[in-house]
């Protein structure tokens, strides 16, 4: 019952999707077609100025394959975007691209507002709306940054241009002599001007622009490089906002849905008579699914509880057997990466060390439980639900309701979080389901316990390392074995003449998929804490070992900057550690610096301070970038010192936050963040990267606190034994 | 069972008709509109729903509607009048104190609680306050510092 077959057709089959993205696996194609969206334009925006970019590359950026892969040249173009400049001046971009608190409406608006030279709360952005936006493969990946904000800076370019053509015309000057100021296009030498809005007034401009628009370089960068505050603030610290559980229609409903009692169990029978007698309820049942539908919440939940459910499962492996289970049923690897040999490397290695690394399943746990508000009028079905796949979600409705895609609208309202959770549309299908019987729109919120027990977990993972190193700090061999979290991250940024790199697919006992930063945490934690126990094989400073091996720049510049910033190197406090750790992953690097205190009379760990340094290339927004570092130290806090999930017989047995603790206040150390910005390369994104550096720091940190050398995420859910 | 039929919130006297069994925050959620409180998880355990009662800060997820009759309860939606924002909510959004914001009306509350109490806290008192607040997102340090620059601000921060 964990896996929606309905669910499952509409994933992406591409090996650019890194493998442990399970919940994306097994996709149909969609057939996106361009021209009908050309005829809809004005009528859906009005009259003024369209300008619409397409991308080059179709299976990429689309996520999308017809029927087998198709070369770049003869792919059919796809939207990427487009912007609107309404005949009253106003600039409203559309993207595929949610809001989830990574903040990519005030750093894409940036993008826009830069290019158009008009100010960014002038800009208008609508996210997430299959039936507004341009079709886009999810917000997941750190993407945005690198491949979506450059294309809605080059549609503004493109307008900007638009623009100038048409008060050239209009005023019968050469265009040279004409610029773009606030939100107006000015004669320069006679300083006639004309506002945007009545340039494009009477007209019906649409202009599909290619790749080939130049937009401002990033040291000439005026709006982007600034730290623009979070657009649209104000309606979060009121409350005004709403996410998609404040969500009301008309005459709306509320749905539960009875669960099954273990994972994997089908109904044998059902009860439903219970619910039936409270007064307004409606069950509705279909194979496996059983749910009601009340006036009120509180109905609901009572006449679903009322509900007698017999569920019938197979005994399930438990977190205590979990490593051992995921060797065991590892399916033929397929190698990821490999050089030289690592016979040869061993032989030439003066010490050797092999050891084994866990890290347990986790739950992104996103305050805002997944929800939705499904409504059905003339056969059209729109619902309201916080995914960061709209269109992928509009897809599996369509298949789970058997309707044509145009006949399903997703709306996706600024999310309250996800951490690559909620990429599938369970809470949509589920309500869609409910108000399609009910006839009424149905308004379903998971409670936190059906959200820590039946979402997708952070795959768990067993990683092996072997390697070969010389007494003067080479490493000679690097051989690595991950099983089951997955191969982000696996590939190595060391200068290693012998590696030989393998994902194992294995089963899971649980659901799992997306997570925050994907396997790169569990991949670091394995390598740095590996690279931390070989230099102490060979007497070296961690930081200098590194570096002996690493002609990388972009890592050893954050590795230096971090260790600078966080004193490495200087005095200790006694019972007081340090810890360093590195990384790279989808296009930034990272470096971590952690001080850990211990407590030996009660064994417990404190950590002190956290000092990541970080580079994205050319920062977009510096105070929201610090603030989405900062962000994943905390986050990851969690995933190195305490959190797990527990289960048995099928049953998470820490389903709630009263028994799966997460980071709060008191958690959280003295965090400095050193950001460095290269102007001179592109912005990659940043939601991601700077959560893997602190789980090995503060792991190499605790063993240089008291000896004792820990290989399992979580590292300290108890106190330590000392 | 029992109905409930009046509560004070924001100070309005406001008329409902809940079971008296429903919690508070689905009554001020689903009956009066006022969805500025939060589910996050209906154990009193993350601080999303937390609202005012007679100035104490409250879960309002585990508080029945029952046990708030007759008292003064406060909600997110009551600290902004006439347009201005409460001390705390600049200081919220100077700090930058928010990513997806989800958690923010509770911390904002239970902020505003603390510096109801204790007009000039230090961050160790903060940070032990505002313990039942869970923010995923990670922006601690943030809410923190927005705290303690509005107990600058307003000596006290509360009206």
């Amino acid at each position: 019952m964990n896996e929606d077959p309905g669910a499952r057709t509409h994933g992406i089959a591409d090996d650019s999707i890194e493998v442990e993205r399970y919940e994306l696996r097994d996709g149909a194609s969609y057939e996106f077609d361009l021209e009908l969206a050309r005829r809809d334009f004005f009528k859906l925006l009005g009259g003024g100025l369209v300008m619409v970019f397409t991308l080059k590359t179709f299976a990429q950026e689309s996520g999308r394959q017809g029927g087998g892969r198709r070369a770049p040249e003869t792919a059919p173009k796809e939207i990427g975007g487009w912007l609107h400049i309404a005949e009253d001046g106003s600039v409203t971009v559309y993207t595929g691209k949610v809001e989830f608190g990574q903040n990519i409406r005030t750093s894409l608006s940036q993008a826009v507002a830069e290019e158009l030279r008009v100010p960014v709360a002038s800009i208008r952005m609508t996210m997430g709306d299959t039936d507004l936006t341009p079709y886009d493969m999810g917000t997941f990946g750190s993407m945005t940054t690198p491949r979506m904000a450059p294309q809605l800076r080059k549609a503004a370019v493109a307008a900007r241009e638009a623009l100038i053509d048409l008060a050239a015309e209009s005023w019968k000057v050469d265009r040279a002599a004409l610029t773009v100021s606030d939100g107006k296009v000015v004669d320069s030498r006679t300083k006639k001007s004309i506002e945007f809005g009545k340039l494009t007034k009477g007209q019906k401009l649409l202009k599909v622009i290619a790749d080939n628009a130049v937009a401002t370089p990033a040291d000439k960068w005026k709006i982007a490089g600034t730290s623009v505050a979070k657009v649209d603030g104000r309606a979060f610290v009121t409350g005004k906002h709403r996410y998609t559980s404040d969500t009301k229609r008309q005459e709306m409903l509320f749905g539960k849905i009875v669960r099954p009692s273990a994972f994997n169990a089908s109904l044998v029978s059902a009860d439903t008579s219970g619910a039936e007698a409270f007064q307004g309820v409606k069950v509705v049942r279909d194979r496996d699914f059983i749910g009601v539908t009340a006036p009120d919440a509180h109905t609901a939940a009572n006449a679903a509880s009322a509900i007698k459910a017999e569920w019938k499962a197979e005994p399930q492996p438990s977190s205590r057997e979990l490593f051992d289970y995921l060797r065991k049923e590892s399916t033929p690897p397929r190698q990821n990466g490999g050089q030289g040999s690592i016979e040869d490397g061993l032989a030439k290695a003066d010490k050797k060390l092999q050891q084994t690394y866990t890290v347990a399943y986790i739950a992104h746990a996103p305050l805002e439980p997944r929800a939705a508000v499904a409504e059905w009028n003339n056969g059209k079905l729109t619902v309201w639900t916080g995914t960061q796949r709209p269109f992928g979600v509009r897809g599996e409705l369509a298949e789970a309701f058997r309707i044509p895609e145009e006949r399903v609208r997703v709306i996706v309202p600024d999310t309250g979080a996800g951490y690559g959770g909620k990429h599938t549309g369970d809470a949509a299908v589920e309500a869609a389901r409910l108000a399609q019987a009910a006839g009424k729109p149905v308004k379903l919120v998971w409670t936190r316990e059906e959200e820590f027990t039946w979402a997708y977990a952070r795959p768990a993972g067993v990683i092996d390392v072997s390697t070969g190193v010389r007494d003067d700090g080479t490493i000679t061999a690097w051989e690595f074995h991950n099983y089951n979290s997955g191969s982000s991250g696996i590939q190595t940024k060391y200068d290693i003449p012998n590696q030989k790199i393998v994902f194992h697919q294995t089963k899971s006992p649980l659901r799992q998929g997306s997570y925050r930063g994907l396997a790169a945490t569990a991949n670091h934690f394995a390598r740095e804490v590996h690279m931390d126990e070989l230099a102490h094989l060979v007497k070296m400073d961690p930081l200098e070992f590194r570096l002996k091996n690493l002609k990388d720049d972009r890592l050893r510049a954050v590795l230096n900057a971090a260790a600078k910033a966080f004193g490495w190197g200087k005095a200790k406090t006694a019972d007081h550690g340090f810890g360093i750790a590195g990384g790279f992953e989808k296009g930034s690097y990272v470096a971590t610096c952690a001080e850990v205190s211990v407590d030996r009379p009660s064994g417990k760990v404190k950590i002190i301070r956290a000092v990541t340094s970080f580079e994205c290339g050319a920062i977009v927004n510096p105070d929201q970038l610090k603030n989405q570092v900062e962000g994943s130290m905390v986050m990851a806090i969690g995933g190195a010192m305490f959190e797990a999930m527990d289960f048995a017989d099928g049953k998470l047995l820490n389903g709630r936050f009263s028994r799966y603790r997460v980071p709060r206040f008191s958690d959280v150390p003295i965090i400095e963040t050193v950001l460095l910005d290269r102007k001179d390369l592109p912005s990659a994104g940043a939601g991601e990267t700077p959560i893997v550096g602190l789980a090995p720091a503060v792991g190499n940190a605790i063993f240089d606190a008291t000896g004792i050398r820990l290989r399992g995420l979580p590292m300290a859910p108890g106190p330590l034994k000392l | 069972m029992q109905r409930i039929t009046e509560l004070h919130v924001n100070g309005n006297k406001l008329r409902i008709d809940a079971a008296a069994d429903r919690s508070l925050l689905s009554v001020l959620r689903d009956d009066l509109d006022l969805t500025g409180s939060k589910y996050g998880c209906g154990e009193g355990q993350c601080g999303a729903c937390t609202v005012l009662i007679d100035g104490q800060a409250t879960r309002s997820c585990v508080t029945p509607v029952s046990s708030a009759v007759g008292k003064k309860i406060l909600t997110i939606e009551s600290l902004e009048r006439n347009g201005r924002l409460h001390p705390l909510q600049e200081a919220f959004l100077e700090a930058e104190a928010m990513q997806c914001g989800y958690c923010t009306p509770g911390m904002i509350m239970s902020g505003v609680a603390l510096l109801g109490k204790n007009s000039n806290p230090s961050e160790a008192e903060i940070v032990r306050s505002m313990e039942g607040n869970i923010c995923r997102c990670g922006t601690y340090p943030r809410i923190v510092a927005a705290i303690r620059k509005a107990s600058q601000a307003s000596k006290g921060g509360g009206r």
